[in-house]
């Protein structure tokens, strides 16, 4: 009989935390396998960020550190200036690394490191029960923004790709979301070329992924598909910002 | 190996190099630069890594980053900067990873200055980040004590798997003197197989992590690290007796604070007065045990290059035998002998 879909090796066995409908699940297996796929799993240094994803350390089924918030990208500097032969990567919330690791991030894509980072964006502080991040979106609603964000109180949300992009260091940066399939696959995709690139020792690359939150957003989790559709998309527009083949 | 004449942060670092550290990750601070300039210098030429990184707070976690992955890393800075470091040095001590963090003291609160201070005492020795956890602290009083420390630093870094503080104050990081590279005493040393170099697919993966959701699991976890200290206690707590034989009046001092009051003492002496010296070379553990072994004592005089921080566990070791009294200079002021020697005459009863 003929095996048309398996769990992924680069995941364990463990049952993750993640609430219903959420897209963290499919993002981590998107990892996963791409790491499977590429042959590195056993070759991989991770490191977890503090958020949903908090204990991602127990879900990829590689060596994993686990980071203050925001430090991520710091910490896998130190592990990759250490071990420049291993495969290192950051999976990181919006929150972890726009708001509080916005510095870490800047400065890792600015000195080129070679890693990958995964930025899981959903407008919102998860693990924390739904405060503004700043990726929030003008006017929604979160329990610190409790009228909807007020864009003369606290700005406009950062668009991290756009902005990532315009350094030299970032070599592959790229949005995706995981809201229907063809979407998905083109995630897998980006996420693949992001460890390639790292693999092939161009620089740093990051893959900016729009997830949502349907337990802090208050929807159904169908409706949050719709509502990332119509809501993050026009803000946050998908598509590669940089791809080092295209610079050359 | 022949004496050099080094700088006290250039010693620093190449003590750090001597003990197998191959990788720096600092942030510029005065008055400790020369530290990391030395080893941007030098890591290169013996195939490690120096990184400046963005900030105090990006540096030591690039250190913890490297320190699972099992290598010898160190960072610097200067107290403000050690500060922005707590965030990390806990997150070190909660994962169980051995690091080295060398504090060149300067004045505070805040930005304070840049000259010579040991404010920094309760920062040092009363944990600085969060949580149940205490990291062994050394305070050199030369620079050859400060290349010893740091060599030993990393052996007790690695023993225990723990972070492993060196403060000294700004002049032992600015001063010259002759110092020797001399190995320390070799401890067996578990191989570290906790580190994260991959899995290889021949094992489970490795974590590196200080995270315990369950607070039964932190509890233990908290115990264990509590028994990792109580042997740190027993074992590592190192300290000088100078004249304390027969002293009635016995000094407690440590860093370059300390050889000015052994000039104190000199001097005093010549006029009679029987003084002595209990000097911590470990702030933590501190060495209580040396308050018994001073038969003779009538009076403590603590001097401290601060308002007074180590008194506060000089009390303690004191268990409220005898008399504790306080001189101090802070701010980058330095104490000199005669104004030391005053205030011991004034404890005393006025001049003989």
């Amino acid at each position: 009989m003929a095996v048309v879909f398996k769990q992924t090796e680069g995941l364990t066995e463990k049952q993750t935390h993640y609430c219903p409908g959420c897209t963290h699940g499919i993002i981590h297996r998107l990892v996963g396998e791409v790491l499977e796929e590429l042959g590195v799993l056993g070759n991989t240094i991770g490191v977890a960020p503090v958020g949903c994803s908090v204990l991602a350390y127990d879900y990829f089924n590689c060596d994993m550190h686990e980071a203050a918030h925001g430090r991520a990208p710091a910490v896998a500097t130190g592990i990759k200036r250490v071990s420049p032969d291993k495969v290192v990567f950051t999976y990181q919330g919006d929150g972890d690394l726009a708001s509080i690791g916005a510095a870490e991030i800047v400065h890792a894509a600015a000195r080129g490191e070679k890693i990958t980072t995964v930025f899981v964006n959903n407008a919102i502080y998860g693990m924390t029960g739904g405060q503004m991040a700043p990726t929030t979106l003008p006017g929604q609603k979160a329990t610190t923004a409790p009228y909807g964000r007020d864009v003369s109180h606290a700005g406009m949300p950062i668009r991290v790709s756009e902005m990532l992009a315009t350094l030299d260091g970032a070599v592959f940066v790229e949005r995706v979301a995981v809201n229907n399939p063809v979407n998905i696959r083109k995630a897998k995709k980006a996420i693949k070329r992001a460890f390639e690139i790292q693999i092939e020792g161009k620089g740093f690359g990051i893959v900016e992924v729009l997830s949502t939150c349907p337990t802090n957003w208050g929807l159904h989790p169908v409706d949050s598909l719709k509502w990332l559709e119509e809501n993050m998309m026009p803000y946050y527009p998908l598509g590669n910002f940089k791809n080092v083949e295209e610079a050359k | 190996m022949a004496k050099v004449l080094m700088k006290g942060n250039e010693a620093l670092g190449k003590a750090a190099m001597e003990a197998g550290c191959k990788y720096f990750f600092g942030y510029p601070i005065t008055p400790q630069n020369e530290l990391p300039e030395y080893m941007a210098k030098e890591l290169g030429k013996i195939g490690g890594a120096f990184v400046q990184a963005e900030s105090e707070v990006a540096a030591i976690n690039m250190v913890y980053g490297a320190a699972g992955c099992g290598v010898r890393v160190m960072t610097s800075s200067s107290s403000p900067g050690i500060a922005l470091k707590q965030e990390g040095i806990t997150y070190i001590a909660g994962a169980e990873l051995p690091a080295v963090i060398v504090n060149i003291m300067r004045g505070g609160p805040g930005l304070g200055g840049i000259q010579p201070s040991q404010a920094d005492y309760f920062m040092s020795t009363r944990g600085g980040g969060n949580g149940d956890y205490r990291t062994p602290v050394y305070a050199p009083a030369t620079i050859q004590e400060a290349v010893d420390m740091v060599m030993e630093a990393f052996e007790v870094a690695d023993f225990y798997r723990t972070p492993v503080m060196v403060v000294a104050d700004g002049m032992i990081g600015q001063m010259m003197e002759p110092v020797e590279f001399k190995a320390p005493k070799k401890r067996d040393l578990a191989e570290k197989t906790w580190a994260t170099t991959g899995t290889k697919g021949q094992r489970k993966p490795n974590i590196i992590n200080s995270l315990f959701l369950d607070p039964q699991q932190l509890e233990d976890h908290c115990f264990r690290l509590d028994a990792k200290y109580k042997a740190i206690e027993e074992n590592e707590v190192d300290f000088e007796m100078y004249r304390t034989e027969d002293a009635e009046l016995v000094f407690v001092a440590y860093g370059t604070t300390s050889r000015i009051v052994k000039n104190t003492i000199e001097s005093l002496r010549e006029e009679g007065i029987k003084a002595g010296l209990i000097r911590p070379k470990t702030l933590w553990p501190f060495p209580f045990k040396a308050f018994n072994e001073i038969p003779n004592a009538k009076n403590l005089l603590v001097v401290e290059m601060s308002t007074g921080q180590m008194i506060d566990d000089v009390k303690i070791a004191n268990e409220g035998k005898l008399p504790v009294h306080f001189y101090g200079r802070t701010g980058g002021m330095i104490p000199n002998p005669d104004d030391i020697a005053a205030k011991a005459k004034e404890v005393l009863g006025g001049a003989r």
